[in-house]
């Protein structure tokens, strides 16, 4: 049987996955997908818990989120365009101009 | 005689159009007629004033018009109380101010006329301020004559003067003539100081300004016979205001430098009418002053030793017109005279006859001056007789006239005026006989080196192009001193010689186109109407004015001769009709009228009785009184007359033998007495007195008060901001470290502690989120851990 910890274990795997992914990468390409990641390990735990708590706004959320992560997929690849333009890279220790 | 206010109002009316509008646009002739129609108006409804007043009884000759309110009611102390100060424009026309204004417009219409012709050479606007000047001048003089009290004849008084500065300077790019004006301005300023005085004394006395109130206030007072009371002090003040417009010692020194002034107003103001308002005030306030015995004596002095030292003076100077203007001092000492020695009615007649040959003087010289192009050293004259004969007809009848020759004018005023101070003092009547003599000598010296002689000016055949020349290489000299590099000239000055040497012709005809040019320069645009002017473009040699000229100078020759008729003495058969009419002007009027009757008339009879005395019947016009008295006192009065006419033939005869039959004589006698000489000739070196003292000490003492402002207020000033600089220095020095110092102590604070903070923005995002990861980590812990 499958219950929630399951779900919650799969999620927190991922986020954390997602997460180690935004740490210790350099490439911002690969920092984007694993934001996307960390986001889809949220949408599992909404998911997970609609179906527990037979409650339909749980898949609303989800749908939500995925339609914000498009929204943010969109802006964020546009500035990574951008960038790569000025830059010629994609590498996240370039980009340290807001800094003191 | 209800319209005697439009007699001045005309020529302010002329002065008004052509200031705001003739001087932009009117022609000269235009402006010249305008102001000439202006005073012939005045002059018209001067003559049917005149004629109306002398239909009226003979004491009630006056007549008092109110033109508009002035001073309204005005509570003003006075030495009794507070009074009513209250001072209406009103004219008064009586005898006195009668005669004025006949002689002021009559001898002004006639110099206006001659003006036109005179000034033609002038630039257009130039003769167009010229005559707004000249009839504001007429206005103010009339006023002056007019004004029925102090204030309004105070307003004349000033205007005259202002307009004689106006007219002193007309030709104000000339420094010369700019100084004059500003010297006989200045000099009028102290006399003036005196009569508003004399004017603030007579208020606070009386309480009025009225001249009648006055009179008849002062009648009533005692006579101060022997000290010196309110009156005499109030006389005295008058007095110096008198000196100062009149031109008396010790305020003389202006009028000879006033001649800078084109000639018709040397005629108008500085002879016939402005020099003589101080006589016609002290005749106005005759009253007074006859109440003022010691300062009558003062006056007498005053006139008689102005008269000497004015003739003595034109002894020996060389500038006609200021011979002229010295004659002029010297004649209005006569008024004086007469006035001190109680003789009104001689001062005013004489007043009335010098007008007529003083003017007709100045405008006969200053046609020489015009036809010799501008000279005015009568050494470079002579034999002008052929050339002008108009001029020298007329000017020799001045000049008769003014020396005293019957029967024409100056013989009857002058010999009433030495008759009546042979009466009062024979010290005075020896220094006037004097100066009669002197007169004499001086107006004929002038006559022959003017018109006889030998002609010793400028050549004139083709000199107009050598002359220019000749100017550009000797430099412009002086003006008034044309003769300036001709030494050869010098020499011979004053010795009739044929003829002269080309070399002296051209150099004075040098002299002559320089001083055209020097004037041209002073008045622009002169230059080119001198040549095209009047059709005398090169000078072609002296030459007879034109009629407008000429006319004024025959009209005034026929009143110098004959207006001595209106007061031919009862010695020589005549009724003395003009002393007859004066006299209602010269006593106080409607004493009996007064609640103190009877003290006014017994304070007033031994007065009169007292003149009586020292002055006999012949005073009198009646010649009822005394009978054996009289008698002695008319053989008296024709053998001073006949004296005065010898004495007067003696100064003719001499100056004729002197400067025409062996004119050596005058160069040998100006050397052997040479420290005389030099003295007459440099003027007493009165000017250079009155430099070293007057002039010279106002500059000290300006200049100590300069020092005082310079070392103490300067220095108070200066040690001010000395001081605030210092303190502010230290205020700053606060403001550096106390305050800067807080506020940078904060800013340095602020950077130091947040050194370490500002490591923390490495601007990489990994960094951020990761620190953002303990946080989040750090406050989950906390949560968990604090539950």
């Amino acid at each position: 049987m499958i219950t929630p910890t399951h779900y919650m274990l799969l999620s927190a795997a991922l986020f954390m996955i997602g997460v180690i992914g935004v740490m210790i990468r350099r490439n911002i390409i690969i920092i984007f997908m694993s934001i996307e990641l960390i986001l889809n390990a949220v949408n599992i735990n909404l998911i997970a818990f609609s179906a527990q708590l037979q409650d339909a706004v749980g898949q609303v959320f989800a749908i939500f989120v995925i339609a914000v992560a498009a929204a943010e997929a969109a802006v964020g690849l546009g500035i990574i365009l951008a960038f790569y333009r000025n830059k010629e890279t994609v590498n996240i220790d370039e980009m340290n101009l807001m800094r003191w | 005689m209800r319209y005697i206010w439009l007699i001045p109002l005309l020529p302010l009316a002329g002065a008004a159009i052509n200031g705001l509008i003739g001087i932009r646009s009117f022609s000269r002739r235009v402006a010249g007629a305008l102001a000439c129609a202006m005073m012939v108006g005045s002059l018209g409804l001067s003559l049917v004033a005149f004629w109306q007043l002398l239909g009226l009884p003979h004491d009630a000759r006056a007549y008092d018009v109110v033109v508009a309110p002035w001073i309204p009611n005005i509570p003003l102390a006075t030495h009794t109380g507070i009074g009513l100060l209250n001072v209406p424009w009103g004219f008064r026309l009586d005898p006195l101010s009668g005669l004025m204004i006949l002689v002021v417009t009559g001898v002004g219409t006639l110099i206006h006329v001659y003006s036109t012709a005179y000034m033609a050479d002038e630039p257009r606007g130039g003769v167009a301020r010229f005559f707004c000047y000249l009839n504001l001048f007429c206005f103010f003089m009339l006023m002056l004559v007019l004004g029925s009290n102090f204030l309004v004849m105070f307003v004349g008084w000033e205007g005259v003067g202002l307009c004689s500065y106006l007219l002193i300077g007309y030709w104000y790019e000339k420094k010369s003539a700019a100084d004059a004006g500003k010297k006989a301005f200045i000099t009028n300023r102290i006399g003036d100081w005196g009569f508003i005085l004399g004017v603030f004394l007579i208020y606070s006395t009386f309480g009025t300004f009225d001249f009648r109130q006055v009179q008849n206030a002062a009648a009533a007072m005692p006579i101060e016979t022997g000290h010196f009371g309110i009156l005499s002090a109030i006389c005295l003040l008058l007095f110096v205001g008198a000196t100062g417009k009149s031109a008396q010692i010790p305020l003389y020194v202006w009028l000879p430098d006033a001649m800078e002034g084109p000639t018709p107003v040397s005629a108008l103001i500085h002879a016939a009418t402005m020099v003589t308002a101080g006589v016609y005030m002290l005749g106005r306030n005759a009253v007074l002053f006859q109440q003022a015995p010691e300062v009558m004596t003062i006056v007498a002095i005053v006139g008689v030793l102005t008269a000497l030292m004015a003739a003595s003076i034109g002894l020996v100077q060389y500038d006609i017109k200021r011979v002229l203007a010295y004659s002029t001092v010297s004649q209005l000492g006569y008024m004086f005279t007469a006035m001190g020695v109680g003789a009104f009615s001689a001062g005013a007649f004489h007043l009335m006859t010098h007008a007529f040959f003083k003017a007709l003087l100045f405008l006969g010289s200053g046609s020489v001056i015009h036809a010799m192009a501008g000279e005015q050293d009568m050494r470079h004259m002579g034999a002008l007789k052929k050339y002008l004969p108009v001029t020298f007809a007329t000017m020799m009848i001045g000049t008769l006239a003014i020396a005293g020759i019957v029967p024409l004018s100056g013989f009857f005023s002058k010999d009433e005026i030495l008759f009546q101070a042979f009466l009062h003092n024979k010290a005075i009547w020896a220094i006037a006989v004097v100066t009669a003599f002197m007169t004499a000598f001086y107006m004929f010296r002038l006559m022959s080196m003017t018109f006889f002689g030998a002609y010793r000016g400028p050549s004139w055949e083709s000199a107009g192009h050598a002359a220019v020349s000749i100017a550009a290489l000797h430099g412009a000299p002086h003006p008034t001193d044309p003769h300036a590099h001709g030494k050869g000239h010098k020499k011979d000055h004053e010795v009739t010689h044929g003829p002269a040497e080309p070399h002296d012709e051209s150099h004075g005809a040098g002299a002559i186109a320089a001083f055209k040019t020097d004037r041209g320069a002073g008045a622009p645009g002169v230059k080119d109407d001198a040549h095209s002017g009047h059709g005398h473009g090169p000078w072609h040699g002296p030459h007879e004015s034109p009629t407008p000229m000429t006319f004024p100078l025959m009209a005034l020759a026929v009143g110098a001769i004959v207006a001595g008729f209106v007061g031919v003495p009862a010695a020589l058969g005549g009724n003395n009709a003009i002393e007859h009419f004066l006299e209602p002007s010269f006593t106080a009027q409607h004493v009996e009228a007064r609640p103190s009757t009877s003290s006014g008339r017994a304070d007033t009879e031994p007065a009169a009785a007292g003149r009586a005395d020292t002055q006999p019947p012949a005073a009198h016009p009646e010649p009822v009184e005394g009978g054996a008295e009289a008698h002695a006192s008319r053989r008296v009065e024709l053998g001073l007359m006949a004296f005065s006419v010898l004495i007067a033939v003696a100064g003719i005869a001499l100056a004729y033998r002197f400067y025409v039959t062996k004119p050596e004589i005058s160069q040998q006698l100006a050397e052997r007495w040479a420290g005389a000489h030099r003295l007459l000739l440099n003027k007493y070196y009165v000017d250079e007195l009155y430099g070293a003292t007057i002039v010279g000490g106002t500059f000290r003492s300006a200049r100590s008060l300069w020092t005082v402002d310079r070392k103490v207020v300067d220095g108070a000033v200066n040690g001010t901001g000395k001081l605030t600089v210092v303190s502010s220095w230290f205020s700053g020095l606060t403001d550096r470290t106390i305050v800067d110092g807080a506020v940078n102590f904060v800013g340095w604070m602020i950077q130091e502690s947040s050194h370490g903070f500002r490591r923390l923005q490495t601007g990489l995002v990994q960094n951020y989120a990761l620190l953002m990861l303990f946080g989040i980590f750090a406050f989950v812990s906390l949560y968990l851990i604090a539950r």
